[in-house]
């Protein structure tokens, strides 16, 4: 199912049990598929036409009287156009605002150039308090909504609108903050966050039957990380491959090499935006132009079990 | 206390809080005294005792580095004790320059970087909307800072949700740190540019209390719009020496000796 869909029917679940939840969109509503949500909560769903920056301090605002305001929009217009109002008026505010950002990174495919974002994970990770979500799956996003409306604190989340590879089941738990441990291993290991754990996932099944043992975690919560779960890793194999849709700056990479640097000093790699600028194309190409599939997986993975 | 003796106490506190520090941002704290002393005697629905009350009026201070008035008046309302005007922006001080939120007792909304609060009290207006309460929600606003283009974003909203219970006041002092705000980047016709985005306007002299007090009485009277109030007023006024300082004024020093002077002023 398309993550949106699930999404807007798990928001309106949530939203008939808690009258504090809100929604903002920009003239997305329809992009985004909020819409329907406008006709059950027409006091609750706030359309603010094209006008981001305005968008994010009203849902401050509204925050600062009790409410969980939800703010979507494409990521680099919700992220990157209204940062200082995310600064001032939610992060130093300290207000429970939702920033959701829609189609990150090659994800935004023909709309690329202009609405695609690779920075989006650094610069919300580097405030002190805003909790960073890169969803992998439809299931997922569903399962973790409930604890997003939850949580103490602002809080970024980026995912793709659209259908997306699945990865979980009905089974699956949403931990905030824990990594999915989705393969145990001894030679390498791997960490991907969002739909990239995907590509993880098929290049540790090649990298299996090529006889190299994969520790493989999926990475929802960018920040706060799971360093418990990434330094036992580390320990494990003294090789870690950070996978990730968003620039080698700040992002994942720089949440693991950060911590490991730090503390237990691995032999690190990252399948990641290699300082290029942004541009358009269909998801397949760009991944190959940005160096962002399975085989650029097993081939940096090969590599790193060869370096001494 | 009579409404204009309450002004000048809230200079007097407004001086007394700036020279802890020994400098900081006077001309604009002064300039909306009189505005701020009509709020708190006479319109401002607020508890000092249940600062967070959830029916409470709410003031955005959008032109946050005025900060010291707004903590000159609250000090001078019981909301904390006037001893902490004297640790303005020492470090853990509950008083920043700019105010917040989360530090002080009766501010009801963090503002600094300019152009956020007239965004940020529409959201408070929605939320009072959304909770049938029936507050009002004030907005200071400078002169200066309307060049910041997000303001407009904030009155075409207010208006196409016609938030008739929010109350925008532009202090027009008529500078801002680079000069002459009509040479700067002339904002000027304010009041039209309101009238324009679909508020009820108004404009007054920002240092007659009884003509502040009349406008905001009339705002109240008009349904369907937000209000703006375009109030003339005079960066560092109540203290000669700032009066006359020009675009200096708008962060300059406090010493001993200024002080002192101009306490006598404001005897």
């Amino acid at each position: 199912m398309e993550l949106r869909k699930e999404y807007v029917g798990e928001l309106a679940r949530l939203m008939r049990q808690n009258d504090k939840i809100v929604i903002l969109d920009a003239d997305l509503a329809g992009a985004g598929g909020t819409k329907p949500l406008y006709e059950e909560f027409p006091d609750r769903c706030i359309e603010v036409g094209i006008a981001e920056a305005n968008m994010t301090c009203i849902a401050a605002g509204l925050a600062a009287s009790g409410f969980v305001p939800f703010i979507h929009s494409f990521v680099p217009f919700v992220a990157r156009r209204a940062l200082d109002q995310i600064a001032v008026s939610v992060s130093y505010s300290q207000q429970n605002v939702r920033i959701v950002g829609y189609d990150p990174g090659v994800h935004t495919t023909s709309n690329g150039g202009t609405h695609m974002s690779f920075e989006d994970v650094a610069t919300m990770r580097a405030f002190c308090n805003i909790a960073v979500l890169d969803i992998v799956d439809g299931i997922q996003l569903r399962k973790a909504l409930p604890y997003i409306v939850q949580h103490q604190g602002p809080m970024y989340i980026r995912f793709v609108r659209k259908q997306t590879d699945v990865i979980f089941d009905e089974n699956y738990v949403f931990r905030f903050g824990k990594a999915d441990k989705l393969r145990d291993g001894k030679d390498i290991t791997i960490i991907a966050s969002g739909t990239m754990t995907f590509d993880a996932l098929q290049a540790a099944n090649k990298l299996e039957e090529a006889g190299i043992s994969v520790d493989l975690l999926s990475i929802h919560t960018v920040k706060p990380l799971d360093e418990q779960a990434v330094t036992e890793s580390a320990r494990k194999t003294g090789r870690v491959l950070t996978v990730e849709n968003h620039s080698i700056h700040g992002g994942l990479y720089g949440a693991v090499t950060e911590l490991l640097s730090a503390q237990l000093p691995t032999l690190c790699d990252a399948v990641a935006v290699r300082d290029k600028l942004t541009q358009v194309g269909n998801l397949n190409d760009l991944k190959r132009d940005y160096g962002l599939t399975a085989d650029d997986v097993f081939d940096r993975a090969t590599r790193l079990l060869n370096r001494r | 206390m009579d409404v204009k003796q309450f002004a000048k106490q809230i200079r007097r506190n407004t001086l007394r809080c700036i020279h802890s520090q020994g400098s900081g941002h006077v001309g604009g704290s002064l300039s909306i005294a009189d505005l701020l002393a009509v709020l708190y005697s006479k319109h401002m629905r607020v508890d000092p005792a249940n600062p967070k009350s959830e029916s409470r009026d709410k003031l955005v201070l959008s032109k946050g580095h005025a900060g010291p008035a707004l903590y000159a008046a609250l000090s001078l309302k019981g909301f904390f004790p006037e001893e902490w005007l004297d640790t303005l922006n020492k470090l853990g001080t509950r008083l920043p320059s700019h105010v917040n939120i989360n530090l002080t007792p009766g501010v009801d909304m963090t503002a600094g970087s300019l152009g956020q609060g007239l965004s940020c009290a529409c959201g408070l207006a929605l939320a009072d909307r959304l909770k049938g309460v029936d507050g009002y929600v004030y907005v200071i606003i400078g002169d200066g800072e309307l060049q910041e283009g997000q303001n407009w974003e904030g009155a075409m909203f207010a208006a196409h949700k016609k938030l008739d219970r929010l109350i925008v006041f532009v202090d027009s002092n008529k500078m801002q740190i680079d000069g002459l705000t009509e040479n700067v980047l002339n904002i000027e016709d304010i009041q039209a540019k309101f009238a324009a985005f679909g508020f009820d306007t108004q404009r007054a002299n920002g240092h007659d209390c009884e003509a502040i007090d009349r406008a905001i009485a009339q705002a109240k009277q008009t349904c369907g719009k937000p209000h703006c109030i375009v109030l003339d007023t005079v960066k560092g006024k109540g203290v000669s020496f700032y009066e006359t300082m020009g675009p200096g004024v708008h962060s300059t020093t406090v010493t001993d000796e200024q002080y002192a002077l101009a306490l006598k002023e404001l005897d």
